[in-house]
């Protein structure tokens, strides 16, 4: 694949090397970061920076001009409670309810899927036969679009389908599992770990790849048992990969939103409804459309994810520098 | 097909601009078109002729996905892009772009033809305009399987009976033939609006304003959320779901686990190919409540934008849609049932529709009549949408217990103000 | 668990499987029910008729009625397995049916007219692929225009946004620079911000750029991601910088560096990026829905879409057309995965 880029990457070499000698730069750091922050800017940034314009006004316009100006009301409209556990006592009690259900929902997610990633990926790193097929068999889902995720375990698991029959069939009690708000949410947690999992599954196998083999053949020789050589050997190289994993796996995991949406609706009632559901219904797909809360919600949604963020990788430096 | 249509109608603006060099010559406008069967495609047929009889002029027929007009069309058309005309669904929500017709088509025709329908795409009472062509006309009401009530040996409630009638029946023809579900109702404000009009509910304060919750609308949400919690209805279509997604239940209707389906018009061709020979059913429309036996009127209709280059085309095109023999091919292909006056008073034939099907159309167009004014006027209201929503989200958080009737009630009634104090 | 993590010490040994062996390959087959099972029976499913979607219970395989020519009758007619009343245990043909009672004939027999309890018939059945469910596709669309808009889409985007963010990742983790921790802050921070709720102001964006409505305006918005900065960043780091001052001593151009060594030596990272790159850009939906409005800018995923209607939705026609939106990434990334495979283990990465 590489080898398609080659005459793209030579013709790229020509100006670079120019503007390397030319501004007699002994850094280029920012000429290879150029392109990708007037990209940035254009189309992550600046897109972010109207979507805290939006927040801080009302109506249902979108264009700024059309938007009076409303200070921190969106925000404090949200903060309303009496008490923060019980949505029903807050003004807006979706947004509560969506909350809480999204704590949930990325705690038993994320732990869920990394622990199972991580096995897979130590399973499929062995020398085991078929290995790409069965690499391939753990990926699969994650080519799916989210709808078709969310139609197919729809169909396996509404009240006459296939799991009930087959529950049936075995003379078992069947089960109205999409009814029930604990099971619903229970299978949009596995549905959205059986989407995701092959992705992260992946990144740790090239983790696991790139530590050198020369590195494990010294442990045998020092006698080394297996679990020694995965704690002292295998977990601290894996270490970066993993942050990198647990950071992407948290900050998707609280954002999950089409899936569980296609599957669900949010529903029964609003036992799966998660924050950007909230957003999305407040916001785009709302009538009439309220920017003002809904951008609101994502910033502090943000916010959240910043703070787990700068948490998760500060107790990676603690980690490795211990 | 549409490859050689557009080749066609280039050579054809080529010719008609050479020999004219004036008029309508080489324009081209797009419609923006969504299908729930065959809409996009009978549109097509339409305009190929148009283009016909029209040298020059090119009708680009876009086929989107419903959401794309639900929920981008609005983004479009806000920020000043977005087609020439389309097929809306959210009549009212979009009449501040509706291009004004009437300079263009014979007002006249119009008023006599389509009365009360173009009152939906207007922006307010004193507005005479004509901006939209309602080429879908749907009506909600019930279907019941006849041959379960058969089986059962239980007479099928008559014309005017109440909810309350319809809701006993189908408990005991449930029981007697052990069927899953005596009642179900598709997930939507909008199809429960018509029972709730039917027990009293007025839906707007004096000022024509919504309002969503009173007297009427919380007796029938009360009766409403009895009868999920009895069994009467089928909670995997209302409680299966949440936030504001919409639900049918045609499936367990089709499979003969359902007695009595609350749906509408549109379902007719579906059930028609798919039920096939398995059972008999019927349409029986709206079932009484004490203030009337409603259901509400739907379905699409077809504008054009003021933000066109060419409106006179826009115009010409929609006008030609609204020809009385081309509306009635239109409603005969789509099996929908005509808004179009003249045509619904002469009868539409189905060309390829059973038997049962015409009859069950026909029985659907015979229910107009029985829509309260209320629900007319509901229809058309810009903030509608807002106000299905709400009810939508909030019935069926009393439904799955997570609040009960009265705290639902107030909290749909708090969501109205805050979404109405917002909206423009 | 001890046990388990002798898997990476790849004691194989003798050829006799171990009992982790076992476990391991339990555990393996257990995947392939769970992650492959769904997606098979989703393909058997596209080929079922509308009907046969609708049904209760669902059946595994696609199957259709068993039809006969009968004498005196100008079209087949479908046949049932008698299994109760006065006719048990025959074939019979139906004519039609009138309430709880159907008329029905004996094929070999067509004069003669039976009447049946609707409850004592069965309907013979075979299996039958519905075919129609694909071919319909290609008479109602120009499928390859779709097709082409969506390689294009994703084959570009794909390869700008692993160019830039292979850059910016070398650029913030090889280089040491003032702002070097703010870049990556903010890069980090729009993770945070996903781009389903800001498609309104990206719209707008886009819209200003006169980009609405073509396929670069679906391209380069959707470039513009921070996971792949991220990801590469953090692989970037692992790879020892006495390479790099190796090659500067032989004076080869930052470029080079990076284009020879560091690209190379990520390729593993690279190749994970461009599988997720190419599926994120061909099963992208809101983004296009927003941004394309006339049929001939349409992806796949839009065609596959317009199969939902307000009130309808044509699932076999729409079942049919996820298979085929299926296969060639499917494709894509079985290509692919060897570079995962092959990276850095087999170089070495000394």
């Amino acid at each position: 694949m590489l080898m398609i880029l080659e005459p793209i990457m030579r013709v790229i070499e020509v100006p670079m090397k120019f503007l390397q000698t030319a501004l007699r730069l002994k850094n280029p750091a920012w000429l290879f970061l150029f392109p990708n922050l007037v990209l940035f800017g254009l189309f992550a940034f600046l897109p972010i920076l109207v979507n805290v314009a939006y927040a801080l006004t009302g109506s249902d316009g979108i264009l700024l001009s059309d938007r009076p100006y409303v200070g921190m009301q969106n925000f404090t409209d949200l903060m309303a409670c009496e008490s923060y556990l019980d949505p029903n006592s807050c003004k807006d009690d979706l947004f509560w309810r969506a909350v809480w259900n999204t704590v949930w929902f990325t705690t038993l997610q994320v732990g869920l899927m990394v622990g199972f990633a991580l096995i897979t990926a130590l399973i499929l790193n062995r020398d085991i036969r078929a290995r790409g097929f069965f690499r391939a068999v753990f990926f699969f889902p994650v080519l799916l679009s989210p709808v078709v995720v969310a139609l197919i375990w729809k169909w396996i698991l509404q009240r006459e389908g296939i799991l009930n029959a087959w529950l049936d069939g075995l003379g078992l009690e069947t089960f109205n599992w999409l009814l029930d708000r604990d099971w619903a949410f229970g299978w949009s947690v596995f549905l959205s770990i059986w989407a995701h999992m092959g992705f992260y599954t992946l990144i740790l196998l090239a983790g696991l790849q790139a530590i050198p083999r020369d590195v494990y053949e010294a442990a045998m020789m020092d006698r080394a048992s297996p679990w020694r050589a995965f704690r002292r050997i295998t977990l601290p190289l894996l270490m970066p990969t993993m942050l990198v994993v647990l950071v992407l796996a948290t900050i998707k995991g609280v954002q999950t939103f089409e899936e569980v949406y296609a599957f669900t609706g949010g529903g029964p009632g609003s036992a799966t409804t998660l924050i950007i559901q909230y957003v999305y219904e407040t916001g785009f797909a709302g009538a009439p459309r309220l920017f003002g809360p809904a951008a609101a919600a994502s910033l502090l949604l943000a916010f959240v994810l910043v703070v787990l963020t700068v948490i998760q990788l500060w107790l990676n430096r603690k980690n490795v520098d211990g | 097909m549409s490859f050689t249509t557009t080749k066609l109608t280039t050579a054809m603006a080529t010719a008609g601009f050479a020999l004219l060099g004036s008029g309508l010559a080489a324009q081209e406008i797009t419609y923006m078109c969504s299908s729930d069967g065959t809409e996009c495609a009978t549109a097509r047929e339409i305009f190929d002729r148009f283009e016909a009889e029209n040298p020059g002029v090119t009708v680009v027929v876009d086929e989107v996905p419903y959401k794309a007009i639900l929920e981008s069309l609005p983004v479009q058309l806000a920020a000043g892009t977005g087609p020439d005309m389309a097929k809306v669904t959210d009549l009212g929500g979009l009449s501040q772009y509706y291009l004004d017709l009437s300079p263009y088509v014979d007002a006249q025709y119009w008023e006599d033809s389509f009365g009360g329908t173009l009152d939906w795409y207007r922006k307010g009472a004193d507005d005479n305009g004509i901006y939209g062509l309602h080429s879908q006309l749907t009506i909600t009401g019930g279907y019941a399987n006849k041959t379960l009530f058969d089986q059962a040996g239980i007479e099928m409630p008559g014309g005017d009976a109440t909810w309350d009638d319809w809701a006993a029946a189908t408990r005991a023809v449930a029981e007697a033939t052990g069927t899953d579900f005596p009642m179900a109702m598709d997930r939507s404000g909008h199809r429960i609006a018509g029972p709730a009009i039917s027990y009293g509910a007025k839906l707007f304060d004096a000022n024509g304003e919504g309002k969503l919750v009173d007297e009427g609308f919380t007796a029938y949400v009360q009766k409403f959320v009895d009868w999920h919690n009895d069994g009467t209805m089928a909670r995997d279509v209302w409680a299966g779901s949440g936030g504001s997604s919409y639900q049918d239940a045609a499936q367990e209707f089709i499979n003969g686990e359902l007695v009595y389906y609350y749906s509408g018009s549109w379902n007719v061709a579906k059930m028609d190919d798919n039920i096939g020979d398995a059972f008999d059913w019927v349409v029986v429309g709206s079932p009484c409540g004490s203030g009337g036996c409603s259901g509400m009127p739907g379905g699409a209709g077809i504008v054009g934008f003021e933000g066109t280059e060419h409106p006179e085309l826009v115009a010409k095109a929609i006008d030609y849609l609204a020809q009385e023999e081309n509306y009635a091919e239109m409603t005969a292909k789509t099996k929908n049932i005509p808004a179009h006056l003249g045509v619904a008073s002469k009868g539409v034939e189905y060309p390829g529709a059973s038997e049962g099907a015409a009859n069950a159309l026909n029985a659907w167009a015979a229910q107009v009549a029985k829509v309260s004014p209320v629900a007319f006027q509901y229809q058309g209201y810009k903030n509608n949408r807002a106000m299905f929503n709400i009810t939508v989200e909030r019935v069926t958080q009393a439904i799955v217990g997570e609040l009960s009737v009265e705290d639902a009630m107030a909290r749909a009634a708090a969501d109205l103000e805050t979404a109405l104090a917002e909206a423009n | 668990m001890a046990k388990v993590m002798s898997f990476l010490t790849r004691t194989r040994g003798n050829g006799k499987l171990h009992w982790t062996d076992w476990l391991t390959y339990g555990y393996l087959l257990l995947g392939v029910l769970l992650m492959f099972l769904p997606v098979i029976w989703l393909g058997l499913s596209s080929f079922k008729t509308d009907a046969e979607l609708e049904r209760f219970p669902p059946r595994i395989l696609p199957m259709a009625q068993e039809t006969v020519e009968v004498e005196g009758y100008d079209d087949p007619l479908p046949l049932y397995q008698i299994t109760g009343g006065d006719y048990a245990g025959r074939t019979l043909a139906q004519i039609r049916r009138i309430g709880l009672n159907a008329q029905m004939v004996d094929p070999t027999n067509p004069t003669e007219r039976l009447n049946v309890n609707i409850d004592d018939r069965q309907a013979v059945e075979h299996f039958a692929l519905a075919t129609e469910n694909y071919s319909e596709l290609f008479a109602r669309f120009n499928f390859l225009k779709f097709f082409w808009n969506s390689v294009f889409i994703t084959s570009v985007a794909t390869i700008i946004m692993l160019t830039v963010n292979a850059m910016a990742a070398f650029a913030l983790s090889k280089y040491q620079f003032k702002g070097r921790m703010v870049v990556l802050g903010l890069v980090i921070g729009t993770l945070m911000i996903p781009q389903t709720v800001v498609l309104v102001p990206l719209f707008l964006i886009t819209k200003e750029l006169n980009m609405a409505d073509s396929l670069w305006g679906v391209i380069i918005p959707g470039a513009a991601t921070p996971t792949g900065v991220f990801l590469l960043r953090q692989y970037m780091l692992t790879i020892p910088d006495e390479i790099l001052d190796a090659a500067r001593m032989d004076k080869a151009s930052e470029w080079k560096i990076f284009w020879r060594i560091i690209v190379p030596l990520s390729a593993p990272a690279i190749a994970v990026l461009a599988i997720l790159a190419i599926m994120w850009r061909w099963n992208d939906f809101l983004w296009p829905l927003i941004v394309l409005t006339s049929t001939d800018n349409f992806t796949l995923q839009l065609a596959l879409n317009s199969f939902q209607g307000e009130l309808n939705t044509q699932w076999s026609n729409l079942l049919a057309m996820t298979m085929l939106v299926l296969l060639p990434i499917a494709c894509v990334f079985v290509f692919l995965q060897k570079y995962i495979a092959t990276g850095i283990a087999s170089t070495g990465g000394k």
